[in-house]
């Protein structure tokens, strides 16, 4: 899905002219980049000193580091283009996302690692203590934690439900119908909709006990006490089904797209062998369009694997606990307990278990497309 | 494959039943359309009206405007937003309008944010080889790519102590540094699509007039990657408009959005109907106006890659 296979990728990749370039110019460059460290390191040094309380001088916050990464982070890139030259210009174009992403990303992650060994309570007046591994051990004695991880089970099986429909949807666009663009616009009309507003909008309006129409509607097909949210299975459901209202659209596009790049001509033999539409689907298209549907499920997965919004604000992982995915949980968690040390253990133990199942349906998905095909 | 042979019908009749049979499969996916443009629409349309009701029209269920009830701007006056209190004062209102202004500029700043880095960065992939320790081109598009699969979470409470920290909690620069990461990812992707169409023979000729990388950058391939920008930049400011997860834990009162502000009145249980529809409306209307009028660059920006 990512790799660039095409030898016409290494046709497009640029061959630097080669440069001679002053040794004085590389000195200064490297002098520039030396004095930016040094300097960053000084103000850290400080700060680090001020906060342990070793020395009176020092900063009100932690901002001036901010503003010294970014100082270093511009003498780094100017450095490059004096000591390197046209090499130097070219790694311009990459640095900025590196520094960005590596100071807003890579250092919050390894920072949180460090969090979740620690007992810190934010609204106490104590600060952090270290707490080696009992975060890890209260975390595999919580049993809302377990149930919550039991419930994205559900959740991420319910995407081939969604992915059926879209599928469905994609076909019936896809069909010699008039006014296709008016059904395109209507069809992705509720993946625009923040789940927050979607979830007053049917999670507590429509499907409202008293007066929701989805109410009114079961009760006019014979459900006597139409509850959506009050037993554990029919929650998850109701969850599931909003979620699904709001992303089914975004499988719908993709797929779609893929139909439309399919080539005419299979579907046109094999209706001449005389395939019936059932058969010409299973046999032609669906096979064809395996690799499209892979990568937008396993997209669809990495989504779903992070739903929060509509749980924490429909239902608050209720009913007692049945609705809960793992953010929403870790949510409550931070909102009743203010503990982040635990809180990160628990989202730090979930991301490690992401990243293996995730790795796992790639390698599996890679196997079965090359069987397929 | 299995070839099936029909049985050979008279010709007359043949003609007949395979009419028939068209005109019933058009009837079904007509139906089937219309049916899942009804769920689609019908939500819209339910908090749309319940935005003009009063309380007995909602105690009964009244679905239909004029028909079934009378509209009143009850819902609307209570945001300020009504036709004989637009040009008043109204707390309310000051309220709503503060919170919009805040999604506006924290989504536009994020995604003018990331259209930059993720443009030069996607450019960079396209064009050079880069070697950075034993990581390749592929292998650095895979570093960025692989931060969509971070939740929320993970990140949420690192970024709650440094935030406070750096004195950033609850700052609008706080939010915009956050979902850029969040759709820098996105970026990346649909704009490394874009420069790979673009042929390198363009940049080429560039070099032989004379410009620099970044000169023939800015002058010749920029211009053409417009579409493409515009697709990406979209798509990020959809994704962080409807942000909550960071939102909610990351701001209080002055940097706060528009989800946060609507998510706060649907917990408390005094809240009445009217309002709160009224509320979501508002809330909702900018990006199904997006929606319904920048649809192409949507589904162009979704679909970069795929297809082909």
């Amino acid at each position: 899905m990512i790799q660039d296979t095409s030898t016409l990728a290494d046709d497009r990749h640029h061959k630097p002219a080669s440069q001679l370039i002053r040794a004085s110019r590389k000195t200064a460059g490297r002098a520039l980049v030396v004095v930016a460290s040094l300097g960053l390191l000084l103000v850290l040094l400080i700060q680090i000193l001020h906060t342990t309380g070793a020395i009176t001088a020092g900063f009100g916050d932690w901002r001036p580091i901010l503003y010294a990464y970014l100082l270093w982070a511009i003498a780094f890139g100017a450095g490059q283009v004096l000591i390197r030259g046209e090499r130097g210009l070219r790694a311009l174009f990459l640095l900025p996302a590196v520094f960005f992403t590596v100071a807003v990303v890579i250092f919050p992650t390894l920072f949180g690692i460090y969090i979740a060994s620690l007992d810190w309570n934010l609204s106490s007046l104590e600060g952090p203590r270290f707490n080696g591994l009992n975060n890890l051990i209260a975390l595999f004695n919580d049993t809302y934690y377990w149930n919550a991880l039991r419930n994205m089970i559900f959740y991420t099986v319910a995407v081939l439900g969604e992915y059926a429909v879209a599928f469905g949807l994609a076909l019936l666009l896809n069909a010699e119908i008039r006014a296709r663009k008016f059904f395109r616009i209507v069809f992705l009309l509720p993946m625009m909709l923040s789940p927050v507003a979607v979830s007053w909008m049917i999670g507590k309006s429509l499907m409202e006990y008293r007066f929701g129409p989805a109410a009114s509607l079961a009760r006019d097909l014979g459900w006597d006490n139409p509850a959506f949210f009050a037993s554990p299975w029919i929650a998850r459901f109701s969850i599931q089904a909003m979620d699904a209202w709001v992303s089914i659209p975004f499988i719908m596009i993709i797929l779609l797209a893929g139909l439309q790049a399919m080539p005419k001509d299979v579907l046109e033999a094999a209706k001449v062998d005389g395939a019936n539409a059932w058969q010409s689907f299973w046999h032609v298209t669906f096979p064809i369009m395996l690799p499209v549907s892979v990568t937008v499920l396993i997209i669809r997965i990495i989504f779903k694997l992070k739903l929060a919004d509509i749980v924490i604000n429909v239902t608050a992982g209720g009913p007692g606990g049945a609705t809960d995915t793992v953010s929403s949980f870790i949510y409550r968690v931070y909102r009743d307990r203010s503990n982040v040390g635990y809180g990160t253990g628990l989202a730090m133990f979930y991301l490690v278990m992401i990243i293996v199942f995730l790795t796992l349906l790639l390698r599996l998905s890679n196997r079965w497309t090359q069987k397929v095909v | 494959m299995t070839v099936l042979t029909s049985t050979p019908k008279p010709l007359r009749k043949h003609h007949a039943t395979a009419r028939a049979k068209r005109i019933f499969g058009r009837a079904l996916i007509y139906g089937a359309l219309l049916f899942w443009a009804f769920v689609c629409l019908f939500p819209i349309y339910w908090t749309v009206t319940t935005s003009f009701k009063s309380a007995v029209d909602v105690t009964q269920g009244h679905l239909l405007p004029w028909l079934d009830f009378q509209p009143d701007w009850k819902g609307w006056r209570s945001l300020g937003l009504s036709p004989d209190t637009i040009f008043g004062t109204s707390t309310a209102r000051a309220e709503f309008v503060s919170r919009f202004v805040n999604s506006v500029i924290t989504s536009v700043g994020a995604s003018v944010l990331a259209l930059v880095l993720g443009s030069l960065a996607a450019y960079g992939l396209s064009r050079f080889r880069y070697k950075f320790a034993w990581m390749r081109n592929d292998d650095i598009l895979f570093f960025f790519m692989s931060q969509l699969i971070l939740p929320p979470v993970v990140l949420a409470l690192p970024f709650l102590v440094l935030y406070k920290a750096l004195s950033m909690l609850d700052t609008r620069f706080g939010l915009i540094l956050l979902y850029t990461l969040t759709v820098l990812p996105i970026v990346v992707w649909i704009m490394r699509d874009q420069f790979n169409a673009i042929p390198v023979e363009l940049d080429e000729a560039a070099f032989v007039d004379g410009l620099s990388v970044w000169g023939a950058f800015i002058r010749i391939v920029l211009p053409l990657a417009v579409p493409g920008m515009v697709a990406a930049f979209i798509l990020s400011l959809v994704l962080c408009w409807n942000e909550y997860f960071f939102a909610a834990l990351l701001t209080s009162t002055d940097a706060k959005t528009l989800p946060v502000m609507v998510a706060s009145q649907t917990g408390s249980q005094g809240i009445n109907w009217w309002s709160m529809a009224a509320l979501s409306t508002a809330a909702i209307a900018p990006l199904v106006l997006v929606g319904i009028f920048l649809e192409r660059y949507i589904v162009s920006g979704l679909t970069a890659g795929a297809g082909k």
